[in-house]
């Protein structure tokens, strides 16, 4: 539509002095908008009390909220940024950072598929991604109703009737102040972490959502995420709420590379599982590693939680094969009795990605379960890191953990760490793990080579293979993708 | 079919092969004898186009081609078969995967139409009953877990499915028993046809019992030192290779 426009002035016959006029009127009148647009929506890098205050006032945020993230900045203020894990990247000057930018407009962004960089369209064609969502994700504006929105809305119905709520966590906190008031910091407190408060302090949206007692989730809120995903900007901020007896499988991110010029990433997700309930989470991360050569990429750096109260299950699945550093451990505090927790990861490193990842599993309650499949691939110079926190507090009699730690070596300039912690304070606690690395032969690509498989399609079979225990716990139709991503993610990893 | 000339090549800057000629004709079956570090298994790999196998001198053409100037893959597809000594296990990757991509780049390259699920399915079960495979070991991991008769039969079934011009047999028969023995030669006895050709690299006589060579080739030394028919097998089993000698000089 705009290029059309755009088209038509440029071949318009000379104005005449009124029509010229009444044109540079419209013009000015519309410029003059824009410009006070960017003027207000973009912030100077820093960060202090009136960035806060901005930040908040622009999503017109009550005062106790305000209040809420003024005091996570003074905390924040005290801390100091960990340097335990196992990455090396230059420090970050906080103050150099931006802490608020509008969301793009459509406007902005490339005017059709044409536009974008034929590198990214040819990896969404090899991932299979449809053309409507290369189109959103490349940020292309679409002006016309496409087909997903109205199924979009299609899906909000369906999840109303349920009475599941799921919104952007700022419009939560309008609507639902109080299931935001008792359940925000209730697993990951203001002062976890340096990043967690630091996002505690500047979070930009995220999503909310509230399953009521003893309903199941009508639908992986994945589909509707894959179609419908705001920019949620650097400091993500989720919050989801299984009452009693209820269930929901949720899924963030996307096989597909997304356009984002952020260079810090800060993501705190707080899951509350209440007596009975199931809550499956799964991630897909492939933000910008960086170049060949190391250069850019996004640090990832995120702190995801859940507490499993008696009887309640929660399952991490993620498949991390993006950002140029990443940092994270989703965990789960089982809490009530019977609870259990697990965590199924493959985190792919490649040219000089640094990954630092696993989990927490904190057994509390008695007969609490916790299962950890970790799989982690290092290919080109990369070094990826497996690290796990198994406690058994006192009265967690008759816990158990089973641990599985593999990592695969691609190639001889990357490294694989593996840190396993375990705190026994039960000794009737049960904890068995395993832990395996092994590389890429050369004698497995020459058998697949001698039987015709090109030394890539070779590679991606035998990894494919290697993260086959936790694949088969991704959704469907993601699985397909996540293998695929590899593939992807692996390209020119093997000479 | 395949044309060795004046082949010498090293593994390791170590010179093993020096000098080996050999003409293979459509439909026949040769084999290669000769004692430890002559270069037999070093023969199968060069024309696998295996890494780190380096030729130093010769040509191997394979029907008018030029072997040498292909990578591994493409030489598989072309139809070289190398039936492995010691197949590798790839864990993970269920044997159906691996023989699907496998069947499915070989066929492509040879412009034959791909199989769908349902005849690639039939074809690998046939072919697991030829070699008496049970049907599970499609869904297994690559050699995973495999006896060592078991991985040897593996190797047999892929052959049939590939449908190779030109199969090596390296050492199929080590560390088989008399029943596998019988079972891995008739599935290599069925694949015989007037349009294939075999190349058996095997240390002991009583596998050529099974499989009755059309030649029987001694390689001593990096080259081919005498040749002879199925006969020639049975005067190395009972003199062994040292009366030989003298003539790799």
């Amino acid at each position: 539509m705009s290029q059309e426009n755009a088209q038509s002035v440029l071949n318009a016959e000379p104005l005449s002095d009124a029509d010229q006029q009444i044109d540079d009127a419209i013009n000015k009148e519309y410029s003059a908008g824009f410009v006070s647009n960017i003027e207000s929506d973009t912030l100077e890098a820093g960060l202090s009390e009136d960035v806060i205050r901005f930040i908040s006032g622009k999503k017109n945020e009550p005062e106790w909220m305000l209040e809420w993230r003024l005091k996570a900045y003074h905390q924040w203020l005290e801390m100091e940024e960990p340097e335990w894990a196992h990455v090396d990247y230059p420090k970050i000057d906080f103050n150099e950072i931006s802490y608020y930018s509008a969301p793009k407009s459509m406007a902005d962004g490339p005017k059709s598929l044409d536009e974008v960089d034929p590198d990214l369209i040819a990896t969404y064609n090899k991932l299979g991604i449809p053309l409507h969502e290369q189109q959103m994700l490349a940020g292309v504006a679409v002006d016309a109703v496409f087909d997903s929105v109205s199924v979009a809305t299609t899906f909000r119905e369906n999840l109303k009737e349920a009475g599941v709520i799921f919104c952007p966590i700022s419009e939560a906190v309008h609507e639902y102040p109080d299931l935001v008031k008792k359940y925000l910091a209730s697993v990951v407190p203001v002062k976890d972490n340096y990043y967690a408060a630091l996002n505690c302090a500047v979070f930009s949206d995220g999503s909310f959502v509230y399953i009521p007692k003893g309903v199941k989730c009508p639908m992986e809120l994945s589909t509707y995420f894959r179609i419908n995903e705001a920019k949620t900007g650097q400091f993500e901020r989720t919050l989801i709420i299984a009452e009693e007896g209820s269930e929901v499988s949720y899924l963030e991110g996307c096989t597909a590379p997304m356009r984002d010029e952020n260079q810090l990433h800060a993501a705190v997700v707080e899951l509350v599982c209440l007596d009975g309930a199931k809550i499956k989470y799964s991630t897909v991360q492939n933000w910008y590693p960086g170049d060949a050569e190391g250069k850019g990429g996004i640090y990832n750096f995120v702190t995801k939680r859940g507490i499993a109260h008696t009887n309640s299950r929660i399952s991490w699945t993620q498949v991390e094969t993006g950002s140029a550093v990443t940092w994270k451990y989703p965990s789960c505090v089982l809490k009530g009795d019977n609870s259990v927790g697990e965590f199924y990861s493959v985190a792919l490193t490649n040219n000089y990605q640094q990954a630092d990842t696993g989990t927490k599993m904190i057994h509390i309650g008695k007969n609490t379960r916790s299962t950890i499949i970790s799989k982690g691939i290092s290919a080109g110079k990369s070094s990826n890191a497996y690290r796990g926190l198994v406690r058994f507090n006192a009265g967690a009699d008759g816990a158990r953990n089973f641990t599985q730690c593999d990592s695969l070596l691609i190639g001889s300039e990357c490294a694989a760490h593996t840190f396993p912690y375990i705190e026994s304070k039960n000794p009737k606690a049960i904890i068995e793990h395993e832990a395996t690395t092994s590389k890429v032969s050369e004698d497995q690509l020459y058998l697949c080579q001698q039987r015709g498989i090109d030394a890539e399609k070779a590679v991606s079979m035998i990894v494919n293979g290697f993260c086959k225990d936790v694949f088969k716990e991704l959704p469907m139709e993601f699985a397909v993708e996540a293998g695929k991503l590899l593939e992807v993610s692996l390209e020119g990893s093997v000479g | 079919m395949l044309t060795i000339e004046n082949l010498q090549a090293n593994v390791s800057d170590k010179n093993i092969l020096k000098g080996l000629n050999l003409e293979i004709k459509p439909g026949e079956v040769h084999a290669i004898m000769g004692p430890n570090g002559a270069g037999k298994s070093t023969l199968g790999h060069v024309l696998a186009g295996r890494d780190g196998y380096e030729v130093s001198g010769g040509s191997v053409t394979l029907e008018g081609k030029d072997l040498l100037a292909l990578e591994c893959e493409e030489r598989a597809r072309e139809g070289i078969f190398l039936a492995f000594q010691y197949p590798v296990e790839i864990p993970g990757v269920s044997n159906m995967e691996f023989l699907k991509a496998s069947v499915d780049a070989v066929r492509k390259h040879r412009e034959l139409p791909a199989w769908d699920a349902v005849s690639f399915m039939k074809k690998a079960r046939e072919a697991c009953t030829a070699v008496n495979l049970d049907q599970q070991f499609l869904k297994r991991g690559v050699n995973e877990g495999f006896s060592g008769g078991e991985k040897k039969r593996n190797e047999i079934m892929q052959m049939m499915l590939l449908e190779p011009k030109l199969a090596i047999l390296d050492e199929t028969d080590s560390g088989l028993d008399i029943d596998a023995l019988q079972v891995v030669a008739n599935g290599v006895n069925a694949l015989r046809s007037p349009d294939r050709s075999f190349i058996v690299v095997t240390h002991y006589q009583r596998l050529l019992d099974f499989i009755v060579p059309d030649y029987v080739h001694v390689l001593a030394d990096g080259k081919i030192v005498k040749s002879g028919d199925k006969n020639l097998a049975l005067e190395l089993e009972e003199k062994g290779y040292g009366w030989l000698e003298g003539e790799s000089a």
